[in-house]
């Protein structure tokens, strides 16, 4: 089969269930929180500062404003020449990068474990001391905008997603891209940039993840040493977003493009996400998305729509459970040849009726249980993705403890369970309805 | 009776020591593997490459390879597809499988707990795949869904466009997924055929890393691949290269062009190889910054990314690069572009750029042989390449060993600006055809 055809539309994440592995959790005086998680297989470490900051923190019309300052972040500082950073990595044999969400800007670098202290010292030297100039803002945002033009505007996909999730937040900045609408990035400057890095790059505002060849103790006494002497930032505040009225219109989106090769219908609901000390409400819809569209030839909307009536060749439903504020649940299909978005429209809704009343297959429920539990142990031999659940949990509202609960509570949840938060989540007035077509298809 | 044979590789990059201990196994019946034994994490990663790809499907049959491939787990032994993907899901394994023009692999993972169970539903779909005919329309239509984006895809179009120039007639110069013509007609014999011709013993490349130890893989070799036919795969036609320089555009309504470029390259066994490798680094290579990254986006943020690669296929070599830039400057960046390219054949590297990425080069070469999957992908595609297990402790004092003059004798050699041919897809201004 075809994994191929997810490119088509990549509203997923990866599973975040959660490995083992000895962890440990410490804040420094100044409020950073540091993650410590250890791997001895190879002397390897990987270093990442997360700052709990993303678009969805951007001033409103200077959408896109969180990504620039990322890439900005390579340029000068009291201490690096601009592009120093990179150059002393690439030295030492390492790579870095960083990324930037709508909850979360993170950066990290992976190299020989024995040169962590000299990765913290740039990243400490960078977090208060970046010193920008114009002319770094001139070809940085023209940099970024032929991203979103690589991205975005040369991908009728990406342009039809952005869509969806302008349609689906009435009022959440969710519905903004990362990337920052045109219009807007076109007009990003100088004192913009300063002013988000100022208000959120603190050490009060970030956590530190170490991941492998190294010790707690050794990683707290250079934690103190590099970030623990800067200072923390009073103007640093809890997230406070706009949030969502109750919907109450389902909406559509009728998307055309001349480079549409082939048309999509997709479906977008409301879905709570995982929360502190409570989280079986997301592992419930984890199993229903997997149960609904994991797998082409075994879930439900494989088997109604690519094996029996064989009117999709493509079938899936996404639900990403780590979000600080909201999320959202999918479900995606590619008409087979013949077939027509109202016709694959009407067929995925009665694939799903059909599922509520018939329940759920217990050994499909069982095989995607003991799935998420081999998760466990593949995911552990990768210690930077073990590094990413922290990151993103810890920026997102959770905490240790809930990133170590999570695989317990994905084995917990019950058939039942699953079927009650599917009542809750298909309601028609929390959704968005996309037709992606070539302009000369009929949209009925 | 079955041979181990032990190299522990210690790799030394500054202080950085990764001890790879591989050994070499040689099973009961003959078939030979490399494993790293890993036990801390219960499963085992396991990389099986053919040599022979898609460039052996016969020119009215492009596709066949690429749609046998993904035919595998659809249906195998008495199981059809839905009931192998259940029994696969059951099992919590995972079997990824693909080709390119040069070889079919496959990549596996499978829990300590039911390994014999995994590998036996695996042999299923390497030795008796059913190619069922609802199976077979069911992948028809998604092999054909991907060709239709691909050909609305710039990047997709300039890559084929390029190859097309470049190799004619030769498979390398079509896509390996086959057209809408050539998909539409393979039949189930031509599906057979393509497996009967690629899964072959004589051509097989073996590695497994993690909970496995030397003396279990032996058996496992046999049980798993030992009923292969013993042939060995079809040489791949052998092709002289005369790529032609210029400039094409291929008018598409995108408001960022994609520009592929690119000309002949130097094969993976020249002596010069190494000298290659670390000057296409410095010209556009990852990881340090490279000369064309520099110029052209951190200077003039002209791109979001530039790269170049040197590609080694079977039967040709080549250098090409690729970069995205808005219609209105991808004409800078292509002047950029053959500026550097002249500059770097005409004056060479500096001391200090050579240096430079020597020490990046071999200082991450150590950090790659992270993770099980990971290592298993390396040490399969080493064996294919004929390298012995002696590379990984000499791989990085011939990187070392490339010297100044070595390596600018080779740029003036391998770079050649008037040979660039670039093919641009997009709606460019100010760029003339050539």
């Amino acid at each position: 089969m075809f994994n191929r055809l997810l490119a088509i539309l990549c509203l997923c994440l990866p599973l975040e269930a959660l490995a083992r592995g000895k962890t440990t959790y410490f804040m420094l005086g100044n409020g950073m929180q540091v993650v410590v998680i250890e791997d001895h297989r190879a002397p390897v470490v990987v270093h990442m500062v997360w700052y709990k900051v993303g678009a969805a923190d951007e001033p409103p019309g200077k959408s896109g404003i969180a990504h620039f300052l990322e890439h900005l972040m390579f340029k000068k500082t009291a201490n690096l020449e601009a592009g120093e950073l990179a150059d002393t990595v690439a030295a030492n044999g390492g790579s870095h990068n960083a990324f930037t969400n709508l909850d979360y800007t993170g950066y990290y670098q992976r190299v020989a474990a024995d040169r962590l202290e000299l990765m913290m010292q740039m990243e400490a030297d960078r977090m208060t001391g970046l010193q920008l100039s114009p002319d770094d803002i001139a070809v940085e945002r023209d940099v970024v905008i032929e991203e979103r033009n690589q991205r975005t505007e040369s991908a009728p996909t990406s342009l039809f997603s952005e869509h969806l999730q302008a349609a689906l937040f009435l009022n959440h900045p969710y519905g903004v891209p990362v990337v920052g609408w045109m219009h807007e990035l076109q007009a990003l400057n100088y004192d913009d940039a300063m002013a988000f890095y100022k208000q959120h790059y603190a050490p009060n505002n970030a956590i530190l993840v170490v991941a492998g060849d190294v010790t707690p103790a050794g990683v707290k006494t250079l934690a103190e040493q590099y970030y623990g002497v800067l200072p923390a930032n009073p103007a640093v505040t809890p997230r406070a977003r706009r949030q969502e009225p109750p919907h109450r219109a389902a909406r559509r989106v009728i998307f055309r493009d001349e480079r549409v090769a082939q048309p999509l219908f997709a479906r977008e609901y409301l879905a709570p996400e995982r929360n502190s000390g409570d989280q079986r409400t997301a592992a419930a819809l984890v199993y229903l998305a997997e149960i609904l569209g994991g797998s082409g030839a075994t879930s439900v909307l494989g088997q109604a729509l690519q094996y029996d009536t064989q009117q999709a060749i493509y079938t899936s439903a996404q639900y990403k459970p780590t979000a600080l504020d909201l999320s959202t649940f999918s479900l995606v299909a590619v008409p087979a040849p013949g077939v027509d978005l109202q016709q694959i429209e009407d067929a995925v809704e009665a694939t799903i009726a059909n599922f509520m009343t018939q329940g759920i297959d217990r050994e499909l429920f069982e095989r995607i249980k003991s799935q998420f539990r081999a998760n466990e142990i593949y995911a552990m031999d990768n210690v930077s993705g073990i590094a990413e659940r922290y990151g993103a949990a810890l920026t997102q509202g959770l905490t240790v403890a809930d990133v170590q609960a999570w695989p317990q509570i994905l084995q917990e949840v019950t058939p039942e369970e699953v079927m009650a938060l599917a009542e809750r989540l298909f309601d028609e007035r929390a959704s968005v309805t996309g037709w992606m077509m070539g302009p000369k298809e009929e949209a009925q | 009776m079955m041979r181990i044979l032990a190299i522990g590789a210690l790799l030394w990059a500054g202080a950085v020591q990764a001890d790879i201990s591989v050994k070499t196994v040689t099973s009961p019946g003959g078939l030979s593997a490399w494993v790293l034994e890993e036990p801390a994490i219960p499963f085992t990663a396991l990389n099986i490459m053919f040599s022979g790809g898609a460039a052996l499907d016969p020119p009215d049959k492009r596709g066949a390879a690429f749609m046998m491939t993904g035919l595998l787990d659809e249906g195998a032994g008495d199981l059809d597809s839905q009931a192998f993907a259940a029994a696969k899901e059951a099992l919590s394994a995972s079997f990824s499988f693909d080709v390119s023009d040069d070889t079919l692999s496959i990549s596996v993972r499978v829990l300590t707990e039911n390994r014999a169970e995994a590998l036996a539903l695996l042999k299923t779909a390497l030795m008796e795949p059913r190619f069922d005919p609802d199976a077979v329309e069911r992948v028809r239509q998604q092999v054909l869904s991907i060709l239709a984006s691909n050909a609305q895809d710039p990047t997709d179009i300039a890559q084929r466009v390029w190859a097309e120039q470049a190799f004619g007639d030769h498979a390398y110069g079509t896509a390996y997924q086959g057209t809408e013509s050539s998909i539409a007609e393979l039949t189930r014999a031509d599906l057979l055929a393509a497996h009967q011709n690629l899964l072959v013993r004589d051509t097989l490349s073996v590695s497994a890393v993690g909970d496995i130890t030397a003396e279990d893989l032996g058996p496992i070799l046999d049980d798993l691949l030992g009923e292969l036919p013993a042939g060995s795969a079809l040489e791949t036609a052998p092709l002289e290269l005369d790529i032609p320089a210029g400039l094409t555009v291929v008018d598409i309504p995108t408001p960022q062009s994609v520009a592929i470029f690119g000309h002949s390259g130097i094969d993976r066994a020249h002596p010069d190889y190494f000298a290659a490798f670390i000057l296409n680094t410095i010209l556009g290579g990852r990881g340090i910054e490279s000369r064309l990254t520099a110029e052209v986006r951190e200077k003039r943020g002209l791109t979001y990314g530039i790269s170049t690669v040197l590609i080694s296929k079977d039967q040709a070599d080549v250098m090409l690069g690729q970069v995205a830039s808005a219609n209105d400057r991808i004409g800078a960046a292509i002047e950029v572009i053959r500026d550097e390219w002249s500059k770097l054949a005409r004056d060479g590297v500096t001391a200090d750029e050579l240096h430079a990425a020597q020490t990046y080069l071999t200082g991450a070469y150590p950090l790659r042989f992270d993770g099980n999957s990971q290592i298993a992908r390396i040490l399969v595609g080493m064996q294919r390449q004929g390298l012995g297990l002696d590379y990984i402790n000499t791989r990085n004092a011939r990187i070392n060993a490339v010297t100044l003059p070595e390596i600018n004798r080779v740029a003036a050699q391998l770079l050649k600006p008037e040979a660039l041919n670039f093919v641009v897809v997009g709606q460019p201004t100010g760029l003339t055809e050539e």
